[in-house]
C-alpha cells in the first residue's frame, strides 16, 4: 500500500530564512500523524506544501500518489485544509459558512452530513450565530467541519488547538480519533508535546529539520542518558546550581520539578542529591524518572543541532 | 455554475454585512452628488454691491437699478470717496464695487465715450472674473435697449452662447465627473479590498485549496459590485435629473451601457490592484493615490485637459476616467451617439480588456 502521504528532502527558503530543510517523511493511509515543533519550526510551511498552497525550493511530495506540483488541481479536490488561522467568514454565520464551504467543494451538507455529525451536533445551537463571536473551541470545531464537508481522504490541520481551552482541546483529539476510525488520513501540527501521545506516530520539528519520526512510545527510546527529577524550595536556584554541577548535560523547569539530566551514561540519584545538600540545598529531593516526549524533545533540540555543526 | 452563485451570494453577505461597506456604497454617491450640486457651485449670486456715484445722473440711476433688479447682486450702500473701497471690501461688506465717473450722461452723450469703473476682490479670482463678467453684461444690455433710437455705437460686438449649458450651470460639468470618480471608487477600490481582505483573514487559502478556478474566484468578486455599481448609475443620473435638472438629451441605454463598460475597467484595475498588495491598507492607498487623484484631477473633471502641461497630457491619455467623461458628456449634454463616441468606448473596451487579462494572469494560484 503507497503511503497518504510522502515527502523526499523537501526544502524552503523565505529570503534568508530556510523554513524547511530537506525535510522528509512519510505517512500511511488512515494514520493520525503529529508534527511537533515550536513556533518557527517549519510546521507551516510543511503543511503549505502538501496542501499545494506553496511550491518546494527542491525536493519532492505527493499526497495520495499525486505529485504536489503537478497534480495540484486534483488533490485540493480529494483533501481537507485548515490554516493555522481563524480562516472562515467571521461574518457569515455558521450555517452560511458550512454550507458555502460544501457548495465551494462540490458537495452539499445534507450528502456528508454523518461524517460531522458529532462535530457539528455541538454547532447546531449557534447556527445562526456570526462566525466571529464564537468562542475559541467552537471556531475550530466549525473550521475543521468546513474542511471535512466534501468528504476529503486526507485532512491536513495546521495547529488546530492552539488557543483553544484544555477541555475543547481534548474533544478535538477525540474527534480526530474518531475520523482516523473512518480511514481519514490526518496530519496534524502542534506546539502542544502533551498532544504527541495522543498521534499514531509523530515528527519532531526544528529549524526547519525532521529531528526524529518514531511512535509517541518509541521516541522516548532515543533518549539514553539518566533522567531524574528534582525537587527543591528555590527552584530558580536550584536550575542554576544543577547546571553548574560538572557532570550536569541540562537542567529545565517542568511543571513543579526540575528535569536534570546527566552527561554520563549512568549516574546515581543518591550522588547527585548528596552534592545538592552539600551546596546547601537541605530539602531537596532526587528520583530517577523515565524520559516523556517532553524531553526527549528537548534533548534532541539540543543534541542535533551541535551533531550538524560538526558534522 | 452553483458554486459560482454561492460565491457571489457570499460577496453580497460580505458587503451587506459591513455597514462601513455598504455606507460607502450607497452613501457616497448620494452625499456626494448633492455636495457638488449645492455647495460647490460656480455660479455667483447675491454679489454685495457697493456704488460710487460722482455723477448722479440718470444714465448712472438707471444702470443701477438695472444693476440691482437682476438679482445677482445686492445693494451694499453708496460710497463717497474711492478710499472707502478698501475697507469695504476688507471688512467683507463688499464684493464688488461700481464707479461712476463723474459728468457720466454728459460725457456719454457728447463724445459717446463715458467710463465706469468695476472693482472686485481679487482674492478669489474665479468669483472676481464672473461677477466682472455680470456686470458687463448688464450694461452693455442697458445700452443696448438705449441705442434703438439715438446714435449707436459701431463697432462688432461678439455675443457669446454657451451651447448645451446655456446658463453655464456647474452640476452639468458635476455629474459626469462624478460619475466617473464614484464608479471608479466603488468598482476599483471596493474590489481590490475585497479580494485583499480575504488575503488578509486567510481566506484566500482556504478557497485556492477549493480548487475554484482563479476565473471564477475573479469573476465572483466582479459580479456584485457590478451589479452595486450600476445601481449608483442609475442613482446618480435619475438624482442629477431630478433634482439638479440635468438632461440626458442623447439615448439612456447607451449611456447606461457605456457605464457598465467604465465599471469593467474599474473593476478589473481593482482586481489588479489586489493581484499585486497583500493588505487591504497597501490596496486602499493605492486605488486613492493611483486611481481616485487622477481620476479627479488629470480626467478633465475639475482641470481642463488642454490647459495642462504636456507631460500630463500625455498621462492624462492613459486615464480611463478621461474617455467616459468625454462619452458622458457627449450622451447626456450634447446628445451624442455612438457614431461620435466610438473612439473613446474603443479605448476603454482595449484597456478592460487588457487589465483583465493581466490581473486574470498574475492571480497566483498558490501563496506568495
Amino acid at each position: 500500500m503507497s503511503p497518504a502521504i510522502q515527502t523526499e528532502r523537501l526544502c524552503k527558503q523565505f529570503g534568508t530564512v530556510e523554513a524547511l530543510r530537506e525535510a522528509s517523511l512519510s505517512v500511511a493511509e488512515a494514520e493520525l500523524f503529529g508534527l511537533i515543533g515550536a513556533d518557527g519550526a517549519g510546521k507551516t510551511t510543511l503543511l503549505r506544501i502538501l496542501a499545494t498552497l506553496l511550491v518546494p525550493d527542491s525536493g519532492k511530495a505527493t499526497m495520495l500518489g499525486l505529485d504536489t506540483v503537478a497534480g495540484y488541481r486534483e488533490i485540493r479536490t480529494r483533501i481537507g485544509y485548515m490554516p493555522g488561522r481563524f480562516s472562515l467568514y467571521q461574518d457569515l454565520s455558521v450555517e452560511e459558512n458550512l454550507n458555502f464551504f460544501a457548495t465551494v467543494f462540490g458537495a452539499t451538507v445534507e450528502e456528508n452530513y454523518n461524517l460531522i455529525r458529532d462535530i457539528y451536533a455541538q454547532l447546531e445551537p449557534f447556527r445562526k450565530r456570526r462566525a466571529g463571536q464564537l468562542s475559541g473551541g467552537m471556531k475550530q470545531k466549525l473550521a475543521l467541519c468546513c474542511a471535512l464537508v466534501h468528504r476529503p481522504e486526507l485532512l491536513l490541520l495546521d495547529e488546530p488547538t492552539t488557543g483553544v481551552d484544555a477541555v475543547s482541546r481534548q474533544e478535538f483529539w477525540q474527534m480526530l480519533q474518531r475520523l482516523k476510525a473512518q480511514g481519514i488520513t490526518i496530519l496534524v501540527s502542534t506546539p502542544y508535546m502533551d498532544e504527541a501521545v495522543l498521534c499514531d506516530r509523530v515528527a519532531f520539528m526544528q529549524e526547519g529539520r525532521i529531528l526524529a519520526i518514531d511512535t509517541p512510545q518509541g521516541i522516548t527510546k532515543l533518549f539514553t542518558r539518566p533522567l531524574f527529577a528534582v525537587r527543591g524550595s528555590d527552584r530558580h536556584k536550584l536550575i542554576a546550581e544543577l547546571r553548574s554541577y560538572e557532570h550536569a548535560r541540562s537542567a529545565y523547569a517542568f511543571g513543579n520539578s526540575v528535569h536534570y539530566t546527566d552527561a554520563r551514561e549512568t549516574a546515581d540519584p543518591s550522588e547527585l542529591a548528596s552534592w545538592l545538600r552539600s551546596r546547601g540545598f537541605d530539602d531537596a529531593t532526587v528520583e530517577r524518572i523515565a524520559p516523556g516526549i517532553e524531553d526527549t524533545f528537548m534533548a534532541l533540540m539540543e543534541e542535533k543541532p551541535k551533531e550538524l555543526a560538526d558534522g | 455554475m452553483k458554486r459560482f452563485i454561492a460565491f457571489v451570494r457570499k460577496e453580497f453577505y460580505h458587503i451587506v454585512r459591513d455597514r462601513r461597506t455598504a455606507a460607502i456604497l450607497f452613501g457616497m454617491p448620494i452625499l456626494q452628488l448633492l455636495l457638488f450640486g449645492y455647495a460647490i457651485r460656480n455660479e455667483v449670486s447675491e454679489v454685495r454691491t457697493g456704488i460710487l456715484d460722482m455723477s448722479h445722473d440718470t444714465v448712472t440711476e438707471a444702470i443701477t437699478d438695472k444693476l440691482f433688479s437682476s438679482g445677482t447682486f445686492i445693494f451694499a450702500g453708496n460710497l463717497q470717496s474711492e478710499k472707502e473701497i478698501a475697507p469695504a471690501f476688507a471688512a467683507g461688506r463688499m464684493n464688488e464695487v461700481v464707479v461712476f465717473e463723474p459728468d457720466f450722461a454728459g460725457r456719454l452723450q457728447k463724445d459717446g465715450v463715458a467710463r465706469m469703473q468695476v472693482v472686485t476682490d481679487g482674492s478669489d479670482p474665479n468669483v472676481s472674473r464672473i461677477v466682472t463678467g455680470y456686470t458687463q453684461a448688464v450694461v452693455s444690455d442697458y445700452l443696448a435697449e438705449q441705442a434703438d433710437g439715438s446714435a449707436r455705437q459701431v463697432g462688432v460686438e461678439a455675443v457669446p452662447l454657451m451651447m448645451f449649458n446655456p446658463s453655464l450651470k456647474s452640476v452639468y460639468l458635476f455629474v459626469p465627473g462624478l460619475m466617473a470618480m464614484i464608479l471608479m471608487l466603488v468598482s476599483a477600490l471596493m474590489t481590490s479590498i475585497s479580494i485583499t481582505r480575504e488575503k488578509e483573514s486567510g481566506t484566500m487559502e482556504l478557497l485556492l485549496v477549493s480548487s475554484l478556478r482563479p476565473v471564477q474566484i475573479i469573476v465572483g468578486k466582479v459580479v456584485p459590485y457590478l451589479l452595486l455599481s450600476f445601481v449608483n448609475v442609475v442613482t446618480v443620473v435619475s438624482l442629477a435629473y431630478f433634482v439638479f435638472g440635468v438632461p440626458c438629451r442623447g439615448n439612456v441605454a447607451l449611456l447606461f451601457a457605456e457605464s457598465l463598460l467604465f465599471i469593467m475597467t474599474a473593476l478589473s484595475l481593482g482586481i489588479m490592484i489586489s493581484t499585486i498588495t497583500n493588505s487591504q491598507q497597501v490596496a486602499m492607498m493605492v486605488s486613492l493615490a493611483g486611481l481616485l487623484l487622477p481620476t479627479v484631477l488629470l480626467s478633465g473633471f475639475i482641470f481642463p485637459i488642454h490647459s495642462m502641461a504636456w507631460p500630463l497630457q500625455v498621462i492624462s491619455n492613459i486615464i480611463p476616467a478621461r474617455w467616459y467623461l468625454v462619452i458622458v458628456r457627449g450622451i447626456m449634454l450634447k446628445g451624442a451617439g455612438i457614431a461620435v463616441l466610438w473612439k473613446e468606448t474603443l479605448t476603454l473596451l482595449v484597456m478592460t480588456v487588457l487589465f483583465m487579462a493581466a490581473s486574470v494572469r498574475k492571480f497566483s494560484e498558490r501563496l506568495q
